[in-house]
């Protein structure tokens, strides 16, 4: 352990500079979010990660926002465990009709001001899997989405870009 | 058993017998949509059964178990394979009783405190000891297998690489294999290595994100950062090599999408040194950290009848004796020519799942290094023919979570008649509900990542 933790101090830190924030998510941005309240809840936003039906593919890649080189955290933004103490609700897959009404419950739950960001293509408006019997379709369609993060999946630094556009003044 | 599933009026079970090669695949006509019930004997069908009465209105005669799986009652429709039937009014799940003094039920999900895929779990605890864990899925069903009727190979390839995202690459290539088996076509050996080697390197990162995970689940977060650290760079590298991080819709029928980069071999050799200089630190410290072993030794274990009996694949079944690899057996190309040993333990605990994938993540860089050096030259995709009949084919591959089995039947016109995909997962799910028993509570998510189950391939 002491010379992995002994490397970890004299090798310079792996986090990469942080990506501009990406350009379509500040225009849909400008059109959702009540900056008002945005001002209120400052720089430091808590997250809370729902799976509504995902391949679990872009579940990787949000797990990825938390290692080394993207290091999430240092922006202020935090996953946690409850939706009751979130600002944020993350929110991948198309809407399966079997997670529909836990998808609106963890809505709910979630305290106002409050955004939606949808992650993945699948979210946006069911993707691949629209159309069955078991899909209820994108995101917006069982709660309002203020962001959408594109993608199959979207890359840790499209998802980094999209979320620090939500962190712009 | 290796699967279970329906076709319109038939029901269909794949076997392979132990230490044998061929796969069998039997059919049997459900006159009046009865079939005899295969869970009255064999109770890994029990699920797999109440998946097809949900799909397809079949019933199981004599099955132990009639309540629903896959069907949590928010469908238009019931038997949406099947009959299509408008719903009806479903009664609420009974859960199985329980008796004793002084028990208390935990239910946990379908939403979860992580990042994690949606499922209920429902605990009945003495104390602080899981005397019964009973496991309801089913939530992410997207109907995977319905949007396969009629799809062209291109898109049903795509859908199957969705299955798991996780396994991206296991379920294109077992997807390819059942298209290629029922065109009786072949892909070239470079595309054969090329997929061999997407596969490896899925399996590698894998297994670096769940030794991490499993570690951190425990409160160790220093091995969770630089398994983290590995498991970035192979996807880094996946991505210079193949342009998707998890090489996604490369692996096509016939062939491989795209040749590996120009520089994807340097980019390879760097992360196999990489590897070999950062991982063997990592495993001392997980072998040589008390507080952790605490954790991991004796904690959930799998029983190996359970594991023979269930048909476990990947490291469940390999950490508790039984060895199955499917490229080893029935064994697939280019594995014949490669050199690898399947790791196999005894113990069955969570320390064991952990030393599989350790062991595994070494043999995989010695196959990623042997894959490179025999890397044949030549094309990548042979052409599909125009005419592509009413075969049936079966694709059965090593994922890094265990086998993985698509079937799949051709319609005539190009397009898919029925294609079946059944993850790992549905062979392991259950032995976690055993093997979580007389655990504690708080080392259940230890337990769960050390099986790490994949949701959406169960659910589909």
């Amino acid at each position: 352990m002491r010379k992995t933790l002994f490397e970890s101090l004299t090798h310079g830190p792996l986090t990469e500079p942080a990506p501009a924030p990406d350009e379509a998510a500040l225009a849909e941005l400008a059109q959702s979010v009540n900056r008002a309240a945005l001002a209120r809840l400052g720089r430091s936003l808590s997250i809370r990660e729902v799976d509504a039906g995902s391949c679990n593919g872009c579940e990787l890649e949000i797990h990825a926002l938390s290692n080394a080189f993207y290091d999430l955290e240092r922006f202020g933004l935090r996953f946690v465990a409850s939706p009751r103490h979130a600002d944020v609700l993350m929110v991948t897959g198309p809407v399966t009709k079997n997670m529909r009404e836990a998808l609106l419950r963890t809505y709910n739950a979630t305290p106002d001001p409050k955004w939606v960001v949808a992650v993945g293509a699948c979210a946006v408006d069911g993707g691949i899997f629209a159309g069955t019997y078991a899909v209820a379709g994108g995101v917006s369609e069982t709660i309002p989405v203020d962001l959408h993060i594109r993608g199959c999946p979207p890359t840790p630094t499209q998802l980094l870009s999209g979320l620090l556009a939500l962190l712009q003044p | 058993m290796l699967g279970l599933w329906a076709d319109a009026e038939d029901v269909y079970m794949a076997l392979l017998v132990e230490d044998e090669s061929d796969i069998a695949v039997i059919s049997y006509r459900a006159e009046a949509g009865l079939y005899p019930s295969v869970a009255a004997r064999h109770p890994p069908a029990i699920r797999l059964e109440r998946a097809i009465r949900d799909l397809f209105g079949l019933e199981a005669e004599g099955a132990p178990d009639t309540r629903p799986w896959l069907d949590l009652g928010f469908w238009d429709v019931a038997h949406p394979l099947g009959d299509r039937k408008a719903a009806q009014q479903h009664a609420p799940y009974a859960f199985l009783p329980v008796q004793g003094e002084a028990l208390h039920q935990i239910p946990v999900g379908p939403v979860h405190a992580g990042i994690i895929e949606p499922g209920h779990f429902r605990f009945t605890a003495n104390g602080e000891y899981v005397v019964r864990l009973e496991q309801r899925l089913g939530w992410v069903h997207k109907g995977i297998e319905a949007l396969m009727t009629g799809a062209s190979l291109e898109l049903a390839a795509k859908l199957a690489g969705r299955t798991s995202g996780d396994s991206t690459v296991a379920y294109a290539w077992a997807f390819a294999q059942a298209a290629e088996a029922a065109l009786q076509i072949s892909a070239p050996p470079r595309a054969l290595y090329l997929r061999a080697l997407m596969a490896e390197l899925e399996r590698i990162a894998n297994h670096f994100g769940d030794i991490g995970a499993i570690c951190n689940d425990a409160s160790f977060s220093l091995m969770h950062a630089q398994c983290g650290i590995l498991r970035e760079r192979t996807l880094r590298v996946a991505e210079a090599c193949f342009g998707h991080r998890l090489m996604m819709d490369m692996i096509v029928p016939s062939g491989v999408a795209r040749d590996i980069s120009p520089d994807g071999i340097e980019h390879l050799q760097k992360l196999l040194a990489e590897a070999r200089r950062i991982f063997p630190r990592l495993i001392d410290l997980y072998d040589e950290t008390a507080s952790l072993q605490d954790r991991t030794v004796t904690t959930g274990i799998v029983r190996q009848d359970y594991a023979r009996q269930f048909g476990a694949g990947g490291f469940v079944g390999r950490a508790s004796g039984r060895g199955f690899d499917a490229r080893r057996n029935p064994g697939y190309a280019p594995y014949g020519e490669l050199d690898f040993e399947v790791p196999v333990l005894e113990a069955g605990d969570v320390n064991a799942r952990v030393w599989i994938r350790i062991r595994e993540i070494e043999q995989s860089l010695s196959l990623i290094d042997q894959l490179l050096a025999g890397l044949p030259a030549g094309e990548t995709i042979t052409a599909i023919p125009s005419e592509l009949g009413t075969g049936e084919g079966l694709g059965f591959i090593e994922a890094f979570r265990g086998d993985v089995l698509v079937w799949l039947r051709l319609d005539g016109n190009a397009r898919v008649a029925r294609c079946h995909l059944r993850d790992a997962s549905w062979f392991q799910w259950p032995i976690l509900e055993v093997a979580i028993e007389n655990n504690i509570v708080a080392d259940f998510p230890l337990c769960n990542k050390s099986f790490n189950c994949s949701y959406s391939g169960h659910d589909l």
